[in-house]
């Protein structure tokens, strides 16, 4: 047979899936906080630890409701820990090499992830202290990625001592 | 091979092994990490069918990457709990019908999408190991150089490559810098089974057996202020729990061998020590000294070739349990370590958040 047609043995079926969240309204003060171009956190009335984002409106440990008023952080942040993404990969909005940082904004107790770019990444050290460079105004959604990016402050290294207990 | 063929075969394998047929089972347990990484929701539904246990009790059980161990532990209570005498065990991941990587960097509406997928999410956890412990920076290479000619004596391993030297280890490209290439585990398919049997039922069969002596499980959120992430609490309670429940006091004296959940080669000396088998930031000298290797280490880790050979994720911890049990059975072929008679099977998953553990022993306890 001339015409014999190849085994189909893969084929491409893209799906979708699109979600409605609830913020709540610890997360609707950090949410709106955004929008404002404020970092806004939530302390836990139990062990006094600031939670920024206030992702879920509670205290992970404690299991209470994190208080309602506000406790700005940052703007500025240590870099207590990253990696230099170097892979491609499906979905990647950024091109590589890239640093993800673990940042410490100054008056939060828990990090969280944000990119660290106008720098060389071998340049990138733990205990690098960094400011936000945000989005330009008019382009700013209830979302962290109103800030682009952060980037070395120029302000001295923390000691690791001081950061230790993040990691 | 379909998701339905791989667990076929592996539960036919474990049947097989066990002298059993599925007529013999009376209930199965199945495991896999999020459903999202192949994009089939609730496959335990037809898979009751692919293993011919339609009409029989089936249950699923999702705790992320440690999600082979859990499964292995709930076949395991359901026996112990007098229900039933013989439960059959599967776990799977089938990478390539999906996209692992994507499907764990999915946008959060409360944070940045910083687009690292898992080598992201754990490289900067081994930074912060390295810089804790004063590791040199050559131990992530030394393991991996260790598990993948480990690999090698192993047939069901994914990866099998020989030819890695130190050097050529250090050499490799780094991904998420400080994680290098040789120190990432492999996308696999797979699939793992066991039969776990009451203690009549296992006294009546011939052959060899490993007998559960402990197991346990713990998990801890992935974000709170404070949280150790390169040492999770969850890790250290669960080992205590395992170690207590076994009746072992020293576990780096007492423990033959283990089979734990690296996929990044740098989490061995990490989990080494999240285990008790080292003290705080002291897990790299057992790699360094050797302690590790498969021969001629007295606590060798991962004789298979460990989840950096072979990485089916849902599958993964459920091998790390089969091959500890098939370490006390005496049936690890080419990878067997000579006179194994306590072993260890650890998993881990998520943010390093679940973890599942069980002994298994020679010896009846």
């Amino acid at each position: 047979m001339s015409n014999e047609a190849e085994d189909v043995l893969r084929i491409r079926t893209p799906i979708g899936v699109e979600y409605a969240w609830s913020a709540g309204t610890r997360s609707s003060a950090y949410l709106n906080g955004l929008l404002e171009g404020k970092l806004l956190g939530k302390r836990c009335p139990s062990c006094s630890r600031v939670y920024f984002p206030p992702r879920n409106g509670n205290c992970p440990m404690c299991g209470v409701l994190l208080g309602d008023d506000d406790v700005e952080v940052g703007p500025n942040g240590t870099v207590t820990t990253f990696c230099v993404v170097n892979v491609p990969f499906l979905g990647q909005k950024i091109t590589p090499p890239y640093v993800a940082a673990t940042i410490l904004l100054d008056g939060a107790d828990i990090g969280m992830q944000h990119l660290l770019q106008e720098v060389d990444a071998a340049d990138v050290r733990m205990g690098m202290r960094v400011e936000p460079v945000w989005a330009p105004r008019d382009n700013w959604g209830p979302t962290m990625e109103n800030i682009t990016h952060f980037r070395p402050s120029g302000e001295p290294d923390v000691d690791y001592s001081d950061y230790a207990g993040q990691l | 091979m379909s998701i339905a063929g791989l667990v076929r075969e592996a539960a036919d394998r474990a049947l097989a092994d066990a002298g059993m047929t599925m007529d013999d089972i009376d209930a199965v347990v199945i495991g896999k990490a999020p459903d999202m990484l192949e994009g089939v929701m609730m496959p335990e539904l037809w898979l009751a069918e692919a293993l011919a246990a339609a009409g029989k009790p089936v249950f699923r059980v999702h705790t992320a990457g440690s999600v082979g161990g859990s499964t292995a532990i709930v076949a395991a209570q359901h026996v112990m709990s007098g229900v039933h005498k013989r439960v059959l065990t599967v776990a799977f991941e089938k990478q390539s019908d999906g996209n692992a990587m994507w499907a764990l960097s999915v946008p959060v509406p409360f944070g940045m999408p910083v687009h690292a997928g898992a080598g992201g999410y754990f490289a900067p956890h081994v930074r912060a190991y390295i810089r804790r412990s004063e590791a040199p920076g050559y131990i992530g290479a030394m393991v991996a150089v260790k598990d993948r000619t480990n690999a090698c004596a192993n047939p069901f391993a994914h990866l099998h490559e020989p030819d890695w030297t130190l050097e050529a280890a250090m050499e490799s490209p780094m991904l998420w810098d400080p994680i290098r290439f040789v120190e990432t585990c492999p996308s696999s398919d797979g699939a793992a089974a066991l039969v776990i049997a009451a203690e009549d039922v296992a006294d009546s069969l011939p052959g060899p057996k490993a007998w559960i002596r402990a197991t346990a499980m713990r998990s801890e959120p992935t974000m709170f202020a404070g949280r150790n992430q390169v040492n999770p609490q969850a890790g250290q309670d669960c080992a205590a729990d395992l170690w207590r429940k076994a009746g072992i006091a020293d576990p780096r004296r007492e423990v033959d061998v283990a089979e734990i959940y690296v996929p990044f080669s740098w989490f061995e000396p990490m989990w080494l020590e999240n285990l008790g088998f080292a003290g705080r930031n002291e897990g790299w000298r057992l790699v360094e000294d050797g302690v590790t290797d498969l021969r001629g280490g007295s606590l060798p880790i991962n004789p298979s070739g460990g989840v950096l050979s072979s990485n089916p994720i849902g599958a993964s911890g459920m091998i790390r349990f089969g091959e500890a049990a098939m370490q006390v059975m005496g049936t690890a072929g080419e990878h067997q370590v000579d006179g194994a008679r306590t072993a260890v099977g650890h998993a881990y998953g998520g943010g390093s958040q679940f973890f599942a553990m069980w002994v298994v022993g020679a010896e009846k306890p």
